[in-house]
């Protein structure tokens, strides 16, 4: 959490449009590791298209996406590999353990298994008829595939799949134990309460050990205790696993108490940035809230400060 | 409350308008084809004859299900509706896929000895060969297709595409090279999944209802290539003089180093049969326990994972194009190796073998067994398949309906009301409960309300 904390993502005039309709207008804003970066904006702003474009599941119209996987030591990879890659038209750049990634080239399946993002979904997508378990381990599929000789050597029996299972198994444990859902892990995940599946669709995108959490309104339809819980749950990985945690969220107290920086987007376009002391008095962002002109911000605040008052 | 005490009560005016709507129903679509015959008289010119007492005996049976359909029928799935919101995993798919599978497995192993003590060395042929045999093989590619529909989620129509691959893939090779069966068996397989990956590569794209079409259309396009290539395939003709599969070198004939003469036997038929009985079996159950196998592999539950939400495998980095082509691919082997076997039992195949009519029935099969659950597949094939083979001798029919009535031909009416029964009985299949493919403490089984069945 130090303010000096590397860069992890750095989105570039980001422009996203569905036919007429520009959904997110020339946005940019970074990620760091270590930290909480919030996105917030009234509905319809544009919030979870970002995500989808960061994740890979839509192709920008315009802009660049880079994701920087640093070295133990912290060191990344320089700004001319950058130039070097944009220009040579490659997905990524392997320099020994730093790697560089342009989000906007890869498919949705690789920027999670490359790149490393992970995410949950604004309406839950946990699969229902199977266990919660199940859901862990399906997480981990792809170091569980090479454990099991891509299948061959796993039906016949002949590979150390039992023992990688067994870490599998273990790992799954360990996140289950962390959501507080470890005697639950035999019962179908659409079983599980609503506040429940929201902690497992978290659970589930930690296994696949990402550098970059993407969160979208993880708290919609929480209770109070459950929202507590979720903030601790996503403090925890932020300062725990050297997940970075991109978190788009309504509900304002959260937000406020757990982000470390905040990008406000509105009709698709940022309108303010900054720390949540910051932003919360940013007349642009309180205009866009109300749904008022930013001249008229001063006069609706007084009103209500009146009404308020007894 | 109120609403309660109101759907209790019979509801008779509302039981006799959908009574009437269902009658006016029948008389419109049947006037036509019940009500009016043309028949040819002696001058070889067509007469108009009326069967308007036929029709009426129709439309009042259509009536009469109508007012029963509505005064019972639906409050009674209405009132299961209710109930099943609370979940409780079906006792019968329980008491199926726990109990019953070790049962069945010792029955089919012991099935031959029981024919030929029952019915006789010349009795039993029939019973081994058109009952356990035939039944085997639609198990088989039961199995088979329920990897690509039951676990994967992929609405395969065109399945008998692989199967007349392995056939001919069998046939041409052991004719044409002299390779021996077992060389070919998995040749034949290899081949039917390259042909799937094939199939697989353009059609993955698709969803739901579009990719049933396009491989319903593969299924068309591979039997129209077999009528066609007529110097290949000899077209309709199809080809005879299949080699027969030996016993591991031994050639089943009444030669003196035949299967009889080696082991010192008199000469008889049922050796082979008996043979090629325990073979299928052996690939049936090979294919039982190598889906079992992929179940428990990451493969295997990316396959379900698949079914249950694509957008999630793909947020998790499961490459969903190759998850599902090696589904495709798996299941076309199977089909392959059912096809390469079916070649060889038969000697002789043509394309009227695979018509799109085998790729319903296999559906069918997976569909009323329950998606996914091995033992219902089987169940379903067995009273699927040996129900077909029994009408086909229910002579004593021909005594009550007169000797124009040929059973046979009302099978496919006889199933198509067994299948709606089913369905309103048991709407998910015969077992209706998935089995979680790992557990820590209590394998508890799954409702298969919560279990999806795929879109794609
Ligand atoms: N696939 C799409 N095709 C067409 N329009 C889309 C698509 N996805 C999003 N949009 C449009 O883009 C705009 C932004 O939608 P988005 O879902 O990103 O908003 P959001 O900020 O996540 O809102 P909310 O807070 O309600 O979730 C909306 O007008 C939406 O209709
Ligand atoms: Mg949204």
């Amino acid at each position: 959490m130090t303010p000096s904390a590397a860069t992890l993502l750095e989105v570039e005039h980001l422009t996203m449009r569905f036919g007429g309709l520009t959904a997110v207008n020339n946005l940019s804003l970074t990620a760091h590791y270590g930290h909480v970066t919030a996105l917030i904006g009234p509905n319809g702003a544009g919030k979870t298209t970002v995500f989808n474009c960061i994740t890979g599941f839509y192709k920008p119209s315009e802009g660049r996406m880079a994701l920087r996987h640093e070295s133990m030591t912290g060191e990344n990879v320089s700004a001319a590999d950058l130039d070097l890659l944009t220009r040579r038209g490659e997905r990524h750049l392997r320099r020994k353990d730093r790697a560089l990634y342009l989000l906007e080239r890869m498919p949705e399946y690789l920027v999670a298994r490359q790149a490393r993002v992970a995410r949950t979904f604004q309406n839950i997508r946990l699969f229902a008829g199977m266990t919660v378990l199940e859901n862990l381990l399906v997480a981990q599929h792809n170091p569980l595939m090479k454990a099991s000789g891509f299948t061959f050597f796993g039906v016949l029996g002949l590979s150390s799949y039992g023992k990688a299972e067994q870490a599998a198994i273990e790992k799954a444990q360990r996140w289950l134990a962390t959501i507080g859902l470890a005697d639950r892990a035999d019962d179908p995940a659409g079983e599980l309460p609503y506040g429940d599946q929201r902690r497992l669709e978290i659970a589930r995108a930690m296994c696949t050990d990402p550098v970059l959490l993407c969160l979208d309104e993880p708290a919609a339809g929480l209770n109070p205790r459950e929202k507590a819980d979720l903030a601790d749950l996503i403090r925890s990985i932020r300062d725990g696993h050297n997940t970075a945690v991109l978190l788009i969220e309504h509900d304002m107290s959260l937000v406020m108490e757990i982000s470390d920086h905040l990008v406000v987007l509105d009709h698709g376009v940022k309108i303010s940035e900054g720390t949540a002391a910051f932003v919360r008095n940013d007349p642009k962002v309180i205009a866009a809230y109300l749904g008022v002109a930013e001249k008229d911000v001063a006069k609706v605040e007084a009103r209500i400060a009146l009404e308020a008052a007894p | 409350m109120a609403e309660d005490a109101k759907q209790l009560q019979p509801d008779y005016a509302k039981a006799l308008k959908d009574a009437a709507f269902a009658a006016l129903i029948a008389f419109a679509i049947l006037l036509p084809m019940v009500g009016f015959k043309t028949v040819q008289n002696i001058h070889n010119a067509l007469v108009l004859e009326t069967r308007f007492s036929w029709l009426a005996a129709f439309v009042a049976i259509f009536a009469a299900s109508g007012f029963l359909n509505s005064l019972y029928l639906v409050p009674w799935r209405e009132a299961r509706a209710r109930q099943t919101k609370a979940r409780v995993p079906g006792k019968i798919s329980q008491f199926l896929s726990r109990r019953f599978a070790p049962f069945a497995l010792g029955f089919v192993i012991v099935y031959p000895a029981i024919a030929l003590l029952l019915a006789g060395t010349g009795g039993s042929l029939k019973w081994i060969d058109n009952f356990g045999i035939q039944i085997l093989i639609y198990v088989m590619l039961g199995f088979g297709l329920n990897i690509v529909v039951g676990l994967a989620g992929l609405l395969d129509l065109g399945y008998v595409a692989f199967y007349a691959v392995g056939a001919y893939s069998y046939a041409l090779l052991a004719k044409t090279f002299g390779l021996s069966f077992y060389a070919l068996l998995p040749l034949a397989g290899i081949l039917a999944a390259f042909w799937g990956v094939l199939l697989g590569f353009p059609v993955l794209r698709l969803r739901g209802d579009y990719l049933a079409i396009v491989t319903m259309a593969f299924g068309e396009i591979i039997r129209l290539v077999l009528i066609n290539w007529i110097p290949v395939t000899n077209g309709y003709a199809g080809i005879s003089g299949v080699p027969r599969p030996s016993f591991f070198g031994i050639p089943f004939n009444a030669s003196d180093d035949g299967f009889a003469a080696t082991f010192g036997l008199p000469f008889s038929p049922i050796y082979r049969t008996i043979f090629l009985y325990y073979l299928i079996l052996a690939l049936a159950l090979l294919t039982a326990f190598v889906t079992l196998r992929l179940r428990r592999l990451p493969i295997g539950r990316a396959w379900e994972a698949l079914r249950e939400d694509e957008i999630a495998c793909r947020s998790l980095g499961i490459n969903t194009t190759s998850t599902k082509l090696t589904a495709f691919a798996i299941g076309a082997m199977f089909a392959g190796f059912a096809g390469s076997f079916f070649a060889a039992r038969q000697g002789f195949i043509s394309p009227e073998s695979f018509t799109f009519f085998e790729s319903a029935t296999i559906l069918a099969i997976v569909v009323l067994g329950g998606m996914g659950s091995q033992i219902g597949v089987a169940i379903a094939a067995v009273v699927m398949v040996g129900g077909t083979e029994i009408l086909r001798d229910l002579d004593f029919l021909k005594q009550v309906f007169g000797r124009d009535f040929d059973p046979a031909q009302y099978r496919m009416l006889l199933f198509g009301f067994a299948m709606v029964a089913i369905m309103i009985w048991k709407p998910r299949g015969l077992v209706s409960t998935r089995e979680p493919s790992v557990f820590l403490k209590e394998r508890k089984v799954i409702s298969r309300d919560l279990v999806k069945e795929g879109h794609g």
